[in-house]
C-alpha cells in the first residue's frame, strides 16, 4: 500500500462521509470551538459529562477527510472513558503522528484510530488530525476561546 | 562577470516563447521529480522559479562583488553601487516610471503597501477619513489599512464583487466622495484572476483629487504595467513573482507625492547629515531605504528582469492567455468542479472547488503525482466567505507552463475523483 492509499484508505474515507455521532449534542454541558486557519476547517465538540465520564460527544462543522475522520474516530475512541482517559488517548494519537517515520509507536489506548498512523507519512496534514483533538481538551478544560492549530 | 555582462548573456541568445522547450530548460528546478514524477509546477502566484541566469547573478555577486553599497570608495563598492542602481533603472523601465528616483526597493509588494500606510497614510489619514479597497484583496492590502484605521479613527470601505469576481463598478463609484482620501486595489486578483479596470478606478479617484495605491503582485510577472498610462500614485510589486528572489520588490510612487511624505523608516543611508539636535533626510528615492539593503537581491531582481523583457510581454501574455483558456476548457469538463472566478478580463489563475471534497485533500493527491498548486484561503479569506468556500484549490500559471502541464493537472484531478468515488 502506498503512502497516499495508507492515508485514503476506504475506512478513512467511510469515516469522512459517513462521520459517526456529527450532530449537536441534546443536553450537551460542554463545548468548544476549533479553527483551522490553513485549511479553513471548523469543529465544535460538544460534551455530556456525568461524574467525570464522557458520557456522550458529538461533533459538527467542516474539513478535509483526516479533520473530519479523525473527529469521527474520536468521538468513538472517548465515548464512555474518563475525562483522564480522553487526554491519554490524545497523548498516544499525537505521538502516533509525530513519530519519526519508520519507528513504532504504542498503540495500547488508540484502537481503531491506529488506522490514522500513515498521517505521520504527511507532517502537513497532522494539524489536521490534531484539530478535533484540541477542541475536545478546551471543551473538557471549559475554554470558551476557540482553539486554533496556528 | 558583472550583471551587465550577464544581461548580455540573455540578448545574445534572445529566446522566443514559442520555444518552451528552451524557456524550460532555463529553469533547473523544472527538471527535476517530486515523488518519483516529474515536477509539474503550477504554484506560481506564489512564487515564480528562478532561471538559472539569476541563480548564476547571485552567486556572481556573492563571489566576486560583495560589498555595501553607497558608502565605500573602494572598487567593489563602487561595482555593487552601480550594479544595485542599474536594478532600479531597469524596474523604472519595466514600470515605465518617469525617474530613477520614483523607485523605492522593498522586501516586497507587502512591505510596499506598509511604507504607504505608514509614512503617506500617516500623514494624511484623520478621523473619519476613509479608505476604500475592494473585496478580492490579499490579506496586505487589507490589515495595514485596518492597522492605520484603528489607529486614526478612519474608516475602511470595501467595493464589492460579483459572483463571477468582478469589481461592481456603479458601488465604487458610490463609495467616492469627500471623505476618500486613498482607494487601494489588486491590478490582478491572486486567488481569482480578475485584471481590474486601474485606467478607470484612478481617473474615478483623481476626479475627487483622491491618490491610488495598485497592488501589482501578481500583475507585473503577467501583464504590461505602464505606470504613467494607468495614471496610479503608488504602484508595488514582489521580485520573487517576476522570476526573480525572495526579499526583494519595489514601490513606485510619483516623486511630487513622494518627496512631501515622511520617512518609512530612520537609519543609515536615508539621511544626509545627522547631529542630536537635527538630522536632515536624503533625497529620493534613499530617504526611503534605510539599513543595507537586500543588494544581491536587487541585482538579481535586475537579472529576472533582462530575461523576462527578452521574451517580450506580448508574446508572454498571448501564450498565457491561451494556455488559462486550454486548461478552462479542460476543468470544465469535471461535472464537480467549480470555478472561483470567471471574470471576463482574466489571467493566469484557474482557483476551483471540487463537490464533497476538500481543497487539501486534493492539493495532497496532487502532490503525491508530482504536482504543485496551492490550496486554501490564498491570503485573502474575505474571498472565500464571499464565495461561501473554505478553501479552493488554486492552479497558477507562468510562460514555462504547457498544455501537458494542463493535462498531467487534469488527469491528477482524475485520481482525485477515483479515490473519492
Amino acid at each position: 500500500m502506498s503512502q497516499l492509499e495508507e492515508l485514503y484508505q476506504e475506512i478513512v474515507l467511510e469515516h469522512y462521509s459517513r462521520p459517526r455521532n456529527f450532530k449537536k449534542l441534546e443536553g450537551a454541558n460542554r463545548s468548544a470551538q476549533g479553527y483551522n486557519p490553513f485549511c479553513g476547517d471548523k469543529i465544535t465538540v460538544y460534551l455530556k459529562i456525568e461524574d467525570g465520564v464522557i458520557a456522550d460527544v458529538g461533533f459538527q462543522g467542516s474539513g478535509c477527510v483526516i479533520s473530519k475522520a479523525t473527529a469521527s474516530l474520536m468521538t468513538e475512541s472517548v465515548k464512555g472513558k474518563r475525562q483522564e482517559e480522553a487526554v491519554e488517548i490524545f497523548h498516544s494519537f499525537h505521538n502516533m503522528l509525530t513519530r519519526p517515520p519508520g519507528s513504532d509507536f504504542d498503540n495500547e489506548r488508540l484502537g481503531d484510530l491506529e488506522i490514522l498512523a500513515g498521517v505521520s507519512e504527511f507532517p502537513i496534514r497532522v494539524k489536521c488530525a490534531v484539530l478535533c483533538w484540541h477542541t475536545l481538551r478546551a471543551a473538557l478544560e471549559q475554554k470558551h476561546q476557540t482553539v486554533s492549530t496556528e | 562577470m558583472t550583471n551587465s555582462a550577464a544581461s548580455k548573456s540573455v540578448a545574445e541568445r534572445p529566446p522566443l516563447i514559442q520555444d518552451i522547450a528552451r524557456i524550460r530548460e532555463d529553469f533547473p528546478i523544472l527538471k527535476q521529480t517530486v515523488h518519483g514524477k516529474p515536477l509539474v509546477y503550477l504554484d506560481n502566484a506564489a512564487t515564480t522559479q528562478k532561471p538559472q541566469v539569476v541563480i548564476d547573478t547571485l552567486v556572481r555577486y556573492y563571489t566576486t562583488e560583495n560589498s555595501n553599497v553607497h558608502r565605500g570608495v573602494h572598487y567593489l563598492s563602487e561595482q555593487a553601487t552601480q550594479d544595485y542602481e542599474s536594478a532600479r533603472t531597469k524596474i523604472r523601465r519595466l514600470l515605465n516610471a518617469s525617474d530613477d528616483c520614483e523607485i523605492i526597493f522593498t522586501r516586497g509588494a507587502t512591505e510596499g503597501i506598509n511604507l504607504v500606510a505608514h509614512s503617506y497614510g500617516r500623514q494624511h489619514i484623520g478621523e473619519g477619513d476613509e479608505i476604500i479597497i475592494s473585496a478580492m484583496e490579499h490579506h496586505s492590502n487589507i490589515v495595514p489599512w485596518q492597522i492605520l484605521c484603528q489607529e486614526k479613527g478612519a474608516r475602511l470601505r470595501v467595493i464589492p464583487i460579483n459572483d463571477d469576481g468582478e469589481l461592481l463598478m456603479d458601488d465604487y463609484a458610490k463609495l467616492l466622495g469627500h471623505r476618500t482620501k486613498l482607494v487601494s486595489i489588486v491590478h490582478l486578483s491572486n486567488s481569482l484572476g480578475t485584471i481590474n479596470p486601474i485606467e478607470q478606478i484612478v481617473e474615478m479617484a483623481h476626479s475627487y483629487g483622491v491618490p491610488v495605491l495598485v497592488d501589482g503582485a501578481q500583475a507585473v510577472p503577467h501583464l504590461p504595467v505602464d505606470v504613467r498610462r494607468l495614471g496610479c500614485d503608488f504602484y508595488v510589486f514582489s521580485g520573487h513573482k517576476l522570476f526573480g528572489p525572495t526579499g526583494i520588490g519595489a514601490v513606485y510612487g510619483r516623486a511630487e507625492l513622494l518627496d512631501s511624505m515622511p520617512p518609512y523608516q530612520g537609519g543609515g543611508d536615508m539621511i544626509k547629515s545627522v547631529t542630536f539636535e537635527k538630522t536632515l533626510y536624503n533625497s529620493l528615492p534613499y530617504k526611503f531605504e534605510a539599513g543595507t539593503p537586500n543588494i544581491a537581491g536587487a541585482i538579481g531582481l535586475g537579472a529576472a528582469i533582462d530575461y523576462f523583457t527578452a521574451l517580450e510581454l506580448d508574446k508572454i501574455c498571448a501564450y498565457e492567455h491561451e494556455l488559462l483558456k486550454y486548461g478552462t476548457k479542460r476543468l470544465s469538463t469535471i461535472g464537480s468542479l467549480r470555478l472561483i472566478g470567471t471574470a471576463r478580463e482574466k489571467a493566469g489563475i484557474l482557483s476551483f472547488v471540487i463537490e464533497g471534497i476538500h481543497a487539501h485533500d486534493i492539493g495532497t493527491i496532487l502532490d503525491s503525482e508530482g504536482i504543485a498548486i496551492r490550496t486554501g484561503h490564498h491570503c485573502t479569506q474575505p474571498v472565500m466567505d464571499r464565495f461561501g468556500v473554505p478553501a479552493t484549490a488554486r492552479a497558477s500559471l507562468a510562460f514555462y507552463n504547457t498544455k501537458a502541464d494542463i493535462d498531467a493537472l487534469v488527469k491528477g484531478l482524475d485520481r482525485v475523483l477515483e479515490i473519492f468515488s
